[in-house]
């Protein structure tokens, strides 16, 4: 090995660059850059693509300086429970600062994904005015920008590539941002507006589906009528990825059956999503492309039952990727494993949010899907009830998950055969399913599930946790035997200082903690923060403010602690207290 | 901490257990809860009324795993399917077991028919405790807001939870100005103010005069409205704040309502107003009355 390293050093330094490029994962960019200084030096300037997983774990300014090249940026910002409304809105993940250090670096920006992330019109604007060449802006869960920061991308960004909006909160100003792209703009490959809410001019949009020829996914959103659809398939039969708008129209009119000619012609379509607003009788102009599908999202569409997705679904045999609500119902899951024998990847989402009603889908529709798709690697399961049984039998028919995730719809519920609590289902997930990374559970949990994970999952990553455990033991479990694990989030579980402080230098091998209404106090958080300069461990107190003088033996409400290279942020809003 | 346990489930997962008992338990629960002192209310026991059963002996063999659902100390601290429950003596405990027992009876005041073991989510109990599932409890099930929203069946306006929680507006980077449009009535070119800039209404008011003094005058001259006194120079814009001056300075918030200026504390102002207009007191009757209401439904032409 020596000697191969030292024949590696000879070489010029493009060679090394040139086999670098083969490397597009940036955890083995990352590996490689470990090897030894010149690999770090050479593999710093051709990293092209950057990835950052906690924006307040890294400086823009020091990632810039590391990176001069960078053209791809990825940032993440709140923690995932933020998603679920345990995070205060203005929590922090401002792109802005990162935005103007770019500017200020003279990068070349080409692409940005955003998670997470408060983005404002301002941000938009800077970004469309300094970066000539940018191609492509991602934005998934972000929020604090209006359809004018839109409007400012579509006016400015010559060669926009890609402008991909996913469930980001936006506020509409009724600006005609579609508008904003000029004649000449003819380089969009992919638009995804569908989470906007207002309207957007119709023959704008149809005019730039027409003249922009390499256009492989559009998802319009919910102001886009039917037979707009129609006459933009029509433009666009090269489609690759479709996700439609309001799916409602009387089938008994020329314009749904021109739509279902379209369709037809949509011979490309792999991917099917959007039905915010949808009527069953529409539906089956959807069926010729059935069969062409590996991925489908229904899991907006409401109002649509068992009987008639079924219908629809049993056509897609080719499917890979399947998104529904519960209304399909564990009769509906078996019809899915019957016809989707490609199946990797199930969503099955809660349809009924706020009511106290039954989901419609049980431990027997995940049997069902495990028994007949022998592919599957990914679940997210919301369900009425689980059985250890159930999990013991899934465990056994898919070994392969990746990503596991149940959630049932009241997090402490026992197996609904023998009244045990899950941990004997789950530790059978964890046994036989060597590749998890990420897992979910709920249900009624001991210190045992814990054990478990921590003896078994040893690739695991990502681990959440809510109204689960007896004691201290169980965290322990996890933290001591879970070696890969990068994100751990908690909620409602009784584990408190001992556990948090057992092993502080693992937090350094973590992304982030996330604890909140669980039994560490003040004191223990202090300790750690103290004892531990390269985490910043943020109390956030929502109701109170942060007083100077508190009980070190008061419980803290939430803690979210992550590792970082620039130590305590300087944007924390009032309720935040980084100790 | 070691040892340290609690485990808190709601009541409709007890019922979830003897589903065959339900109905009698449902008449137990209230015949114990009704008009009885704290400790008998803590000494809820799972059994017929009057009767001196034990969870195990309605439950049978199963019993283990059952005895962790109860409220009662349970001492089986060797076995095997670990009880989760230990006997607490924290004092947080006993006020967590009141909560559960009134819930109970919250149950069964709002859900006159047979429980359904299905039944998980317990209609707004006021003393809803966050840990306890399945009281409408934050976060869970952990759902995006945006699923939420689309589930509510609102597609364009937000869930009220996510408005309670936090308001979606448009949100300042890290917040080193605001700046905001104002508009005066017969001024045709607005301005623009930084209100990071203000500590105080009165320090925007003034600013407002400043601002529009000038420009003012100078449309006086060419004003064609009614009789104008023929005031020379400038006049001092001033009453803003009070409906006492010519003009009174309102804004658009960040749900689009136009309000008075100076009813809520000032940062609360900044975060939540989006542009300022400066209208004519005359065209807000409310105020000759010498109410200041909260909210003017003034149609939306800011």
């Amino acid at each position: 090995m020596h000697s191969f390293h030292s024949m590696l050093n000879y070489f010029p330094e493009e060679v090394l660059e040139h086999i670098f490029d083969f490397l597009t994962s940036h955890r083995d960019r990352n590996a490689v850059s470990l090897v030894c200084k010149s690999w770090y030096a050479v593999e710093r300037f051709s990293r092209e693509k950057v990835f950052v997983g906690n924006c307040y774990a890294i400086s823009p300014e020091r990632l810039i300086a590391r990176f001069p090249r960078v053209r791809s940026l990825t940032l993440k910002g709140k923690p995932h429970f933020a998603d679920f409304n345990l995070v205060p809105n203005d929590w922090g993940g401002y792109v802005q600062p990162w935005i103007e250090s770019i500017v200020r670096g003279r990068v070349n920006l080409e692409e940005l994904r955003l998670k997470r992330m408060l983005v404002s019109d301002e941000s938009l604007e800077l970004l469309a005015t300094f970066f000539p060449n940018f191609k492509s802006l991602v934005l998934v869960s972000c929020e604090g920008f209006t359809t004018d920061g839109l409007a400012a991308i579509a006016s400015n960004c010559r060669f926009l590539r890609e402008l991909d909006l996913q469930e980001n909160e936006v506020e509409d100003r009724r600006g005609q941002w579609l508008s904003c792209f000029p004649d000449s703009c003819t380089s969009l490959v992919s638009l995804n507006f569908t989470c906007l809410k207002g309207e957007v001019n119709l023959a704008s949009l149809e005019r730039l589906v027409a003249r922009c020829r390499n256009l492989r996914s559009l998802r319009v959103n919910n102001a886009v009528p039917l037979d707009a659809l129609q006459r933009i398939l029509a433009q666009a039969p090269q489609l690759v990825d479709l996700g439609t708008g309001s799916f409602v129209h009387d089938p008994d009119t020329e314009s749904y059956n021109k739509l279902e000619t379209s369709m037809q012609k949509c011979t490309s379509i792999t991917s099917l999503s959007g039905f915010l607003d949808v009527s069953a009788r529409c539906l089956p102009a959807v069926y010729p492309i059935c069969g062409q599908l590996t991925s489908l999202n229904l899991s907006y569409a409401p109002g649509i039952y068992s009987d008639e997705l079924v219908k629809l679904i049993c056509y897609c045999n080719r499917l890979e990727r399947l998104l529904v609500l519960d209304t399909i119902g564990d009769k509906g899951l078996g019809v899915v494993a019957s016809s989707c024998k490609e199946l990797q990847e199930l969503r099955v989402f809660l349809s009924d949010v706020y009511g106290i009603g039954n989901t419609a889908v049980t431990e027997e529709g995940l049997v069902a899907i495990s028994a007949g798709c022998p592919k599957l690697n990914s679940i997210l399961y919301f369900c009425q009830q689980m059985t250890n049984e159930a999990l013991i039998m899934v465990a056994k028919n898919c070994p392969n998950f990746i990503r596991f995730r149940l959630c049932t719809l009241n997090p402490t519920v026992p197996d609904a055969i023998t009244m045990q609590p899950l941990d004997e289902g789950f530790g059978a997930i964890v046994k036989s399913c060597k590749d998890l990374k990420r897992l979910s559970i709920s249900g009624l949990l001991t210190d045992q599930v814990f054990l478990y994970i921590g003896r078994y999952a040893k690739q695991l990553e990502m681990l959440s946790i809510a109204f689960a455990g007896d004691s201290d033991k169980g965290m322990l479990s996890v933290l001591n035997g879970c070696k890969k694990l990068k994100k751990l989030e908690i909620r409602d579980c009784p584990f408190g200082n001992v556990a948090l402080l057992a092993d502080m230098g693992k937090y350094e091998t973590m992304r982030s903690l996330w604890m909140s209404s669980c039994e560490v106090t003040f004191g223990a958080c202090k300790t750690l923060a103290q004892k531990m300069p390269r985490l910043n461990v943020e109390i956030i107190n929502e109701n109170d403010q942060i007083e100077a003088s508190v009980d070190d033996k008061q419980k803290v409400e939430k803690m979210y602690l992550y590792r970082t290279l620039v130590g305590p942020r300087k944007d924390a809003p009032g309720f935040v207290w980084t100790l | 901490m070691e040892g340290y346990s609690r485990k808190d489930v709601g009541c409709p997962q007890l019922l979830d257990l003897i589903p065959k008992e339900k109905e009698w338990l449902v008449k137990s629960a209230e015949e114990t809860n009704y008009g009885l002192s704290e400790e008998k209310k803590l000494e809820l026991r799972l059994g017929p009324p009057g009767g001196d059963w034990t969870f195990k002996q309605i439950c049978g063999p199963t019993n283990e795993s059952l005895l962790s659902f109860g409220f009662f100390p349970n001492t089986t601290a060797g076995a095997t399917t670990t009880a989760p429950w230990q006997h607490q003596t924290k004092a947080s405990f006993f006020p967590l077991m009141e909560k559960e027992s009134c819930r109970i009876v919250e149950l069964q005041g709002a859900e006159k028919k047979a429980f359904s073991p299905a039944n998980t989510a317990v209609p707004n109990s006021s003393s809803a405790q966050k840990r306890t599932a399945p009281a409408p409890v934050v976060g869970w099930p952990p759902i995006r807001s945006f699923r939420k929203n689309l589930a509510n069946g609102n597609s364009s306006k937000l869930s009220p939870e996510s408005q309670k929680d936090f308001s979606k507006k448009p949100i300042e980077n890290c917040p080193k100005n605001k700046f905001v449009k104002i508009n005066m009535d017969g001024v045709p070119i607005g301005r623009k103010v930084d209100l990071k800039a203000f500590h105080s209404y009165e320090k925007l008011s003034s600013a407002v005069d400043e601002l529009f003094r000038g420009l003012l005058a100078a449309q006086g001259d060419s004003s064609t409205n009614g009789i104008k006194k023929e005031v020379e120079g400038e006049k001092v814009i001033s009453g803003l704040l009070d409906g006492s001056g010519e003009y009174t300075l309102v804004y658009e918030d960040n749900e689009g309502d136009r309000m008075l200026v100076g009813d809520v504390p000032w940062d609360m102002f900044v975060s939540t107003v989006k542009r300022l207009r400066v209208l004519k007191s005359s065209e807000l009757p409310m105020l000759f009355c010498g109410s200041k209401p909260g909210k003017l439904s003034l149609d939306r032409s800011i």
